[in-house]
């Protein structure tokens, strides 16, 4: 597979008045074509900062990023529906933004929200659906302008622990359907094991590199089915004595 | 439909019912005690009227013509004060928006300006528009213009932080997030505003 991101030592300081802090350091990875990686740690280690740096919503303080012309979709922690508008007028806005809506363009987001289960519910408003439905929703906006990489800060940690479990099968299956990649942000080791053939362990904050798995099941099909393999378990154990819970 | 769904919706029609009688007879019952008050020399009539010279003042404006010349009146420097205060008000609440430094430093003069007694400064207002209709517009549209603007630059502000995220990870421009998230979002706030600034503008008027 073709590396198509690279991060090199990155590093990310915030600056108050009162201190300054590190919150990522010496942070360093890559990502090939079509996979999929999970970075965990501790709550409040800087793990979505990655993410907001790589999305371009903040400025690094140092460190190299490399794409390979790569177009970049962001999947927040919320569903951040606007509720005035209908489910289609919300996967269309990424291109309304950009400026790109055509027929096409429109067809293509219409025939995704057919595709997983929300055809009977594109002039309907985000009131209407479930907590799941609406992540699928915001999972189609974020695939609208076909981005080649997928950055997910957390997106299942709104929901009931079903929710979660059917959610992240969707969202498996759409994205090993629509050829993407993906870095995910999770505290939850379970849903990271499952979805990704990469872990990374970040240390407390300033967030580092503590150690990286490289996940192989014997199924590998769905999530839930990587559950239930004979390793899962053995990964969970490894990566939950990695994580410093106690920070 | 069912008997329950018949028997509730009778319930809550009757509840309507109540609620609008009890308003009425309220409405009723306050004027009766006001004019039995009146009549008793309970109250100084000179200073509170009574209904009935209310009425009767109606009814001699009404016949010498001049009634709706008054309500007229009233009602243009009203909306006219009220559409002003609001276009201001919702305009400088953007520009606020749009320019946080502007926000700090202006921020303790528009603490001072809301605290003031706007009505003390109908004498200075005189003086600079004259006895006229228009020192009548902007004392109710100064009334009016800085409730707005505090109340929908706080809405303005209260957006959720993570829609905005959402906006900037699709690399929205500032216009972008101000006329697709903003405004939208604050429609209700804007709505609540309005309502207040009219009878803010009658205040004034």
């Amino acid at each position: 597979m073709n590396e198509i991101l690279k991060i090199n030592h990155l590093t990310k300081t915030y600056h108050t008045l009162e201190k300054e802090t590190v919150a990522v350091e010496d942070f360093s990875m890559d990502l090939k074509e079509g996979e999929f990686i999970a970075i965990v740690g501790p709550s409040g280690c800087g793990k979505s900062t990655i993410l907001s740096i790589l999305s371009g919503l903040e400025e690094k303080t140092s460190g190299d990023i490399f794409f390979k012309d790569q177009q970049i979709g962001y999947m927040l922690q919320s569903d951040a529906l606007f509720d005035w508008l209908t489910i289609l007028e919300n996967c269309l806005l990424g291109l309304k933004i950009r400026g790109e809506i055509t027929e096409e363009k429109k067809n293509y987001v219409i025939s995704l929200l057919k595709k997983y289960g929300l055809g009977e519910f594109l002039d309907s408003y985000p009131s209407h659906l479930s907590g799941g439905m609406r992540q699928r929703v915001a999972l189609i906006r974020t695939l609208s302008t076909k981005p080649d990489i997928l950055l997910m800060d957390e997106p299942f940690s709104a929901l009931d622990y079903q929710s979660r479990l059917a959610i992240s099968e969707d969202v498996y299956k759409i994205l090993k359907e629509e050829k993407k990649s993906l870095i995910m942000v999770t505290h939850d080791i379970a849903e990271a094991i499952s979805i990704c053939s990469k872990v990374i362990v970040l240390s407390s904050r300033p967030c580092k590199v503590k150690k990286v798995f490289s996940i192989h099941l014997t199924d590998g099909s769905t999530p839930i089915l990587n559950r239930k393999t004979i390793e899962f378990p053995i990964y969970y154990d490894q990566i939950w004595k990695e994580i410093d819970y106690e920070s | 439909m069912s008997p329950e769904q018949k028997k509730y919706l009778k319930t809550i029609k009757k509840k309507k019912v109540l609620i609008l009688f009890l308003q009425v007879f309220l409405l009723v019952f306050l004027l009766g005690l006001w004019q039995i008050a009146a009549d008793l020399d309970l109250i100084n009539t000179f200073i509170f009227s009574s209904p009935s010279r209310v009425m009767k003042t109606i009814i001699s404006l009404y016949q010498d013509g001049s009634l709706f010349h008054h309500l007229w009146v009233t009602f243009y420097e009203t909306v006219f004060s009220f559409l002003l205060g609001t276009f201001l008000g919702i305009f400088i609440a953007t520009i606020l928006w749009w320019f946080r430094l502007l926000a700090k430093v202006l921020e303790p003069y528009f603490t001072v300006l809301n605290s003031l007694p706007k009505v003390a400064l109908g004498p200075i207002i005189l003086i600079w528009f004259g006895a006229s209709i228009h020192s009548i517009i902007f004392m109710a549209m100064l009334i009016s213009v800085v409730v707005a603007i505090l109340n929908i630059y706080q809405g303005f502000q209260s957006v959720d932080s993570e829609k905005i995220k959402l906006m900037r990870s699709f690399h929205a421009k500032k216009w972008q997030i101000c006329m697709y998230l903003i405004f939208p979002s604050n429609r209700e706030n804007i709505m609540a505003t309005l309502k207040l600034n009219i009878s803010m503008c009658l205040i004034g008027v």
